[in-house]
């Protein structure tokens, strides 16, 4: 019995997407430091879709791994299909988080949304 | 794999779990009845209460009550005194900031019922101040209850002076001395206490075992209610095995415990002296007044549950005050308690090893450690944030 899936474990371990995208054009940070969890997701987004991905995380083992998972599911993807994603669908892709864990997949939710925001804002600029 | 957790538990002994195993074996009978083997297991029950006795210099053994462990020692104590002091009128406690839950939460639930808590502060050594008590002690004051080291960050506490403070100003003095016992000198009569807990599983002992030490002439009254085992303070058929094996192991730990310290005390500052050189960190209490195997950092910039679950990978076991290992949002009360940020407070780590660690475990863990912490920080938006400049360190 382990705390966490083997999913889980095998994001956290090998993080995809870790990183930074110096020219990206849409950048989100949520959460704070003061309760253990701080995402930024880095976004370059050409003709409606994700064309990279990369983000930085401060957190636990699941915040890790639900970074890395959401990064993985908005890759190469149209925008229209990247607003849809969801925290439950990030956290089904992991075999399921722990219940006390769900926020951490609300955070990548979170910083995805956050950074398609700062994209239209840039955009209407 | 390399143990680094023993402040959460120890290994049981070789010795232990043979004088526990012989016991279920043989010496089967219950000690209230009146037949042989009930009488057999009495005498085994007794044995065992007059080496607790000799461990902690007590003076007779009516002053030791076997209870399932250091919690229920604790809920007891305070709880008797806290009675004592209501039938009195006094309905003030003296606690500190930085007590194990098992106080705390008791003290919590005695404020609900109209008791007055003042909890000291432990300042940034980690350190309860005698005067501070002093200071403290009212007329009405019925307790003052000091872990005599505390579990996460290992600071010992002037327990004699807490304790000299105490008699003078005739106030019962109860020390959760859970992660003491076994480990450093503690001499009941030497150290001025009236009430003390232990916990067998903290000194090579099995789990669900421990012990309430009460002085002669103060007045306890019991938890648990029914038949008259421990002469009427915890009832209950006592668990003979593991009162004989807390014994054996204890016993053990005792005349082991200048030796083991000593060992101990080396590899711990060889690893305290290791972790200080990972830039933005911080050792987590008073440097030498702490117990034999406790080690305890923040490192800026990461957060402890991560650095853990990568410690384990590499095989090594340790413990964290981060908010995610308890299952809650706030970090550890104590790390908060010496002064420590949230931010920082989340990225702690605990080592406590004992005198079986070698010096090539503790090498393995500074460089394992060393680069988890590096590792986790390349990729911390709040390490990032901190070498831009965009936000000050804080250690």
């Amino acid at each position: 019995m382990s705390l966490y899936s083997e999913k889980v474990m095998d994001h956290f371990r090998n993080p995809r997407n870790v990183g930074v995208i110096e020219n990206a054009n849409g950048i989100g940070e949520v959460g704070n430091a003061k309760c253990g969890d701080i995402m930024k997701m880095y976004l370059l987004i050409e003709d409606d879709i994700v064309k990279d991905v990369k983000f930085e995380t401060f957190g636990c083992g699941s915040a890790i791994a639900s970074s890395s998972m959401a990064t993985e599911m908005i890759k190469g993807k149209p925008l229209s299909e990247v607003r849809e994603l969801t925290n439950k669908a990030v956290a089904e892709a992991l075999d399921g988080l722990p219940d006390y864990k769900m926020h951490c997949s609300v955070l990548a939710e979170e910083a995805i949304k956050s950074a398609l925001e700062d994209y239209e804002k840039r955009k209407s600029e | 794999m390399i143990y680094a957790d023993n402040a959460a538990t120890t290994k049981m002994s070789d010795a232990a779990i043979e004088a526990m195993t012989a016991c279920m074996k043989e010496n089967y009978g219950n000690p209230s009845s009146l037949y042989g083997i009930g009488q057999k297991a009495k005498e085994a029950l007794e044995g065992a209460r007059d080496e607790i006795v000799k461990a902690i210099h007590a003076e007779n053994f009516r002053e030791i009550i076997f209870t399932s462990g250091g919690s229920e020692a604790d809920n007891q104590a305070i709880r008797s005194a806290a009675e004592l002091g209501r039938t009195a009128g006094k309905m003030h406690i003296v606690s500190t900031a930085f007590e194990h839950h098992a106080v705390l939460h008791t003290l919590k639930k005695l404020e609900k019922e109209g008791f007055e808590i003042t909890l000291l502060d432990v300042h940034e050594n980690g350190l309860v101040r005698p005067e501070e008590v002093e200071a403290a002690i009212r007329e009405d004051t019925c307790l003052v209850t000091i872990m005599y080291a505390n579990n996460e960050i290992g600071t010992i506490q002037p327990i004699r002076e807490i304790g000299a403070v105490c008699r003078a100003k005739n106030v019962i003095f109860h020390t959760d001395a859970v992660q003491a016992v076994g480990h450093i000198s503690v001499d009941v009569v030497r150290d001025n206490i009236d009430m003390l807990s232990a916990s067998a599983h903290k000194f090579h002992g099995p789990k669900g075992c421990g012990f309430l030490y009460v002085k002669k002439g103060i007045k306890i009254s019991s938890l648990i209610e029914g038949g008259a085992q421990e002469r009427g303070k915890r009832a209950g058929t006592e668990n003979v095995p593991g009162i004989v094996a807390t014994a054996v192991a204890l016993k053990d730990a005792v005349a082991n415990l200048d030796k083991n310290a000593e060992i101990t005390v080396k590899k711990r500052d060889r690893l305290i002296e290791g972790l200080k050189e990972i830039p933005h960190s911080a050792i987590n209490g008073d440097e030498k007044m702490r117990l034999p195997g406790n080690v305890n950092f923040c490192f800026e910039g990461i957060e402890g549950e991560s650095l853990l679950l990568l410690l384990d990978d590499k095989g090594i076991q340790a413990s964290s005050g981060s908010a995610c290992t308890s299952g809650s949002l706030d970090p550890s009360h104590v790390l908060l308690a010496i002064g420590r940020v949230h931010d920082v407070a989340h990225g702690s780590l605990r080592l406590t090893i004992n005198e079986e660690t070698t010096d090539e475990e503790v090498e393995f863990m500074i460089r394992s450690v060393k680069e988890v912490v590096e590792y986790l920080r390349s990729f911390s938006p709040i390490w990032r944030d901190l070498t831009e400049g965009k936000k000050q360190f804080i250690l």
